[in-house]
Parts: structure tokens; sequence; C-alpha cells
């Protein structure tokens, strides 16, 4: 695909150039960095190592309404979003770009799930590439890397007083020339490459996952998830910030007779999550939520879907209140002694 | 089967008949005889034995149950639903015939009929895991040149909380053994006092050329699956299902899941060598 870049100073024209589409970027909400519809490009700024939220919540927000309904009639609405309303998120980290290829699957997995799906094909995906990964990134372990192109539409590069924008698709492509972007040069290119490297040299934590998800199943009785979940509080931030992280609650919700059944993010890590009516609970406590979460995203997920549910962009370690490390976590798992699967 | 282009829209479905199978109470059992609002929903609708539903009302929720009619009985759809306390089983035993519920299916895996074919089958159950048993026994009875033997064991607390109860003279008047059990001697009961696994090897049927299928609380299924192993059943011989907290039913939201597997998708229905495999299958 092509080459384009723009000058730094000229970003606002760029943005607003996109008529036919809405425009999505970086926006701090109190005090938290999140991806927010544009409503003057002058704001837009491309300062950010990355943001608090992931970007997940554009294709899957943190309420939506599935259907509608009066109480005590038989219709029912469904509020399924508009594929031809298109959007561009300009500045999605490439790492969150790659956390959509993965959740792509499971929506896309046997019962295609219209909701997450239209707004997936509604979406352009700007990236633009890490200069300076933060301490806990660690994505280049995980297929992913500061300039990955996996599931990006185009990737810009800050090149010093310019952004060089290297398009990679179709809808990447046509949104540069709606853009009214110029040629890139050499220059640009070579910077860009410098910066790859740079930026990669800069990233410290790794991780070598060969043989983790086909160990997790037999530490099911291990003691180490006594000792990972003891200091968790169960607030559930290292899965509400996940941009993998994709289970959710259903809810009927009403107002008079009006109602509307709703989906939620919802969280492993709560204890109702798995509650049953009875009052059993098969994860009563931390220690099986714990395994779980990371089971899923190293063993279960990988095993019917090929592809380990975790990108490394470093969020569970950032925000977790009391220092939960899931690398530490994962390094413990290839250390631990081998059991004997537990069986009634 | 459902909206292929929202797996979340419910039908709307009409009581036609309700019961209660048991005293009404604490933990009852009530069954919902159903049929679709829209006459045309019958024409892509296909269910099997051990498929499930959501069922549920507009304004409160909807909880996954077992569909208890076997596809044999026609024109209907059968769902036996005990209160156990939740906001959705108490506000659908609030409804009588006439009212309107969801249901949103067929869900789930279901029994390998077709592979039981010319095998003997023995139905061991307890409480209401019958539910989902149901609709193999009726399978079995509706197509019965097809298999071998049919044994029906099933087991409860007292007489009175047995299911089905009009059903067993109906299963004996055609020759298929019926064992019932209860835990607690009661007086003129005719038939065994004990628990289920303990009615299983007192009844001790063969392992020859015979599946076993087996529901009911976890301990029930604990018990009669070792049973069954000491009669000399194997695992692969063995069918049970299991249940877990759901609520989108279609292997998105995340709950349900027993290590890589999700009850909602890849089961209910599991065979005992698989379950074996999985310690989570039994936590």
């Amino acid at each position: 695909m092509g080459d384009f870049k723009f000058a730094k100073d000229k970003m606002a024209e760029v943005i607003g150039a996109l008529k036919d589409y809405q425009v999505l970027a970086p926006k701090a909400v109190g005090d938290v960095l999140r991806f927010q519809p544009v409503e003057d490009p002058a704001q837009v700024s491309l300062d950010y190592p990355n943001t608090n939220v992931p970007p997940k919540e554009l294709m899957f927000p943190e309420t939506e309404t599935l259907f509608k309904y009066r109480v005590g009639q038989t219709d029912i609405e469904p509020e399924v979003p508009d594929a031809s309303a298109r959007r561009l998120i300009f500045g999605i980290r490439p790492c969150d770009a790659l956390a959509y290829t993965i959740v792509d699957k499971l929506y896309a997995w046997d019962f295609p799930d219209p909701y997450y799906q239209k707004r997936r094909e509604a979406t352009v995906l700007f990236g633009f590439a890490c200069s300076e990964p933060a301490a806990n990134c660690f994505c280049p372990s995980m297929g992913g890397g500061p300039a990955s192109e996996k599931g990006l539409d185009a990737l810009m590069f800050d090149v010093g007083d310019t952004i060089y924008v290297k398009t990679l698709t179709d809808k990447g492509e046509e949104a540069a020339k709606a853009m009214g972007l110029e040629a890139a040069g050499e220059a640009q290119m070579k910077a860009a490459d410098a910066q790859e490297k740079e930026a990669l040299a800069k990233i410290k934590r790794t991780l070598d996952h060969s043989g983790i998800p086909e160990k997790l199943p037999s530490l099911y009785d291990h003691t180490m998830w006594e000792r990972f979940s003891d200091r968790c509080l169960s607030c559930g931030i290292c899965t509400f910030l996940c941009p993998t992280c994709h289970c959710f609650d259903i809810q009927d919700e009403m107002e008079g007779f009006d109602g509307r059944r709703a989906r939620m993010w919802d969280t492993c890590m709560f204890s109702e999550y798995t509650l049953h009516t009875s009052g059993h609970n098969p994860r009563p406590t931390r220690k099986e939520r714990t395994r779980n979460r990371i089971s899923h995203k190293y063993s279960y997920f990988p095993e019917k879907f090929d592809v380990i549910a975790c990108v490394g962009c470093g969020r569970c370690i950032n925000y977790c209140p009391v220092n939960i490390d899931l690398l530490d976590i994962l390094e413990d798992v290839k250390k631990a002694e081998v059991k004997e699967a537990k069986t009634a | 089967m459902m909206d292929e282009s929202n797996p979340y829209l419910p039908y709307i479905a009409r009581i036609e008949d309700a019961w209660y199978e048991t005293p009404v109470g604490d933990r009852a059992v009530k069954t919902f005889k159903v049929n679709f609002v829209d006459d045309k929903v019958w024409d892509t609708w296909s269910h099997r034995p051990g498929n499930c539903a959501m069922v549920g009302r507009l304004g409160i929720g909807e909880s996954m149950f077992c569909i208890s009619s076997s596809p044999t009985e026609k024109g209907y759809l059968r769902f036996s639903i005990m209160n156990s306390g939740g906001k959705v089983t108490n506000a659908l035993h609030e409804l009588e015939a006439g009212d309107t519920i969801t249901v949103r299916g067929p869900l789930g895996n279901s029994f390998p009929m077709e592979e039981w074919e010319g095998k003997n089958i023995v139905s061991i159950g307890g409480g209401i895991g019958q539910a989902p048993l149901r609709p193999v026994i009726n399978y079995v009875r509706a197509n019965k040149a097809k298999y071998g033997d049919l044994k029906v064991l099933y087991g409860a607390r007292t007489s009175d909380l047995h299911c089905f109860k009009g059903e067993f003279d109906e299963y004996r008047e055609e020759g298929t053994a019926c064992h019932l059990a209860i835990d607690v001697e009661e007086k003129d009961w005719p038939h065994f006092v004990g628990f289920v696994p303990d009615l299983l090897m007192e009844v001790a049927p063969k392992p020859e050329n015979t599946i076993a299928v087996t529901c009911g609380p976890p301990i029930l299924i604990k018990f009669v699956t070792q049973n069954l192993e000491k009669l000399g059943f194997k695992a692969e011989q063995i069918y049970t299902t299991l249940e877990e907290r759901m609520k989108c039913g279609i292997g998105k939201c995340g709950r349900c899941n027993v290590g890589s597997l999700y009850v909602c998708k890849d089961g209910p229905v599991f065979d005992y060598a698989t379950l074996k495999t999985i310690p989570e299958a039994f936590a």
C-alpha cells in the first residue's frame, strides 16, 4: 500500500478532512485517558504512551442495549449498530489492534455476534507506532511489537515534525486519501525503521510462553494459585482494562413498562460471576478465580482459537492495586513442578 | 434454529398448560408446555434430546434450562423448572396458561442418539435431574425398534418429589422397566428405599452393549458413575449433563467454562471419559 505524511502542525486539518467518518482519538476524561469521539480536531494530541482504557470499548461498550421491548407486548426491537456509519480510530496502539484480531475469533465462533461485528466492520484502524514503550510492555513476546501492523489499516510514526503514515489496507488507503495526505519520502521511511528498532530495544520485559498452554491444566491443584491470589482484592481491574477480556453479563432493565435487555462488562474475578442459584459456586475463592483468569488467557483460549488471549500491553500489571504481576505468575507456571491433574 | 443474524433475540412462546410436578413450595418443580406465538418458528425449529434453551420473561431476565420434551413430541416444548429462589425461576413460577415467555434456542450439544442405536439404554436420574433424561427416554420409546432394552431408574427424597409421576405406568405398560426409589421409608411404598446409587447396584444393569445416562445432584452423579464403573461400565459408556451459570448460551460471555470447554456450547452433554480429563468439571 501507500506511504504518506503530514506535518504535525497540520493534524487538525487532516482529521478535520475526515468528513465521512466519526473520528475517535485519545482524550482525558477526568484522570482517565480513553478513546472518545473527536469534537475539536485541534484538541487531538498524539502525546501518550497508551490509553488507560483500551479501545475494546469501541467494539464492545461497557454497557449496550441488545434489544428493547414493552412489557405486555410481544414485539422485540433489536438495536444492532449500523455497519454503514464509518468510524476511524486515530492513534490506536499496535497492541490494542492485535487484541481485536484475537477477540474477533471469539465473536465469529459458531454464533456470529452482530453487535461486535457490525462495529468492527464499520471501523478503520489508524495505528500509532510506539516510540517510548512503557515499563511493563512485552508486546514483542506476544507476536506484536511497537510498530506491529497486525490488524491495522494504517500505521503512523512520529518522525520529528512529521507524521509518516503507512497504509496497509484498502480501508486505510481510502481514509488516507480522504485526509488529503501527501506522499512520504525515503527520509520518513528510514526514520520510522530506526524508530522501530530503538523502541524494540527499550522493551525490557519478555515472556517465553512456549509450553505454558500445555502445562497450565496440569497445575490445577498447585499451591501457586493460593500464593498469587492471597493479596488479590477481587477488584477486576486486570480484566476490565484488558484489551482481550470479553466476558459480559446480560440484564433486563425497566423504566415503567419500557424495558431493555442489555449486556455489560463482567469479570471472572468477581465471586458472583459463576455463582449458581442454588448457592453453589464452582469458583468460590480468589484462588480458583485467579487460576481461571490465567488459564483462560494462556491455555483455554489458545486451545480453542490457536492464539493466546494476551497482547503484552502491560495494563493488568500497571493498574493492579496490589502489584500482582502477570509475568511473575507465568514465570512460576514455567518453573512449577507438574503434578498429575486431579480427577474425580 | 434461532435468528442466525442475531442469536440474542428470543422467540415469544405462549404457555398452553402449566402444572406442578411436586408439592407447591420451596424448590417446587413446575412444568410449562409452550407453543411459539409465531407458528412459522416450527418451520426451522429442530431440537434434539439434551438441547437446552434460554427461557425467561421480558423485564426479568433469562436462564438456561434443558428442554424436557423429546423432539418426537410434536407441536409443543416442555420445560420443567425448579423454583430455586432466583429472580428468573421465581418469576417463571408465577406464570400460568395464557402467559408468554421468551425462548432462545435450541442451544448446546445433545445426546448422540444415532450413535446409540442398537444399544440398551439405562437412564439413572435423581430429583430435577430427570428433566434432561425425559427426552432421552421418550425418544427411545418413540423409536423402540432402533434400540435395545430401556431401563429407567429414578429416585427422589420422597415419593411426592418424583417428577413426571404420571408417566411411570406408561413406561411399565410398554414393557420398560421403571425402578423408583425414595430416600426414606413411606407407608405403602412398594419400591426401593435408599439412594439412587444403591438402587443402581440392586438393579445391576449389565454393561455389555449398554449406554448409561445419568443426571441429578453432583453427589448423585459422583456415586452413580463410581458404581457404574464397579458394574463394569467403561467411562465411554457413561453420559451425563453439566450445569453452570450462563448468560449468553452461545460461548461468548465466558462464565460457564469447565477447563477449556463451554458447558453452553460444548455441553451440556459429556461422556465420563471426557469429564475425567477436566478437573474443573467436578468443581
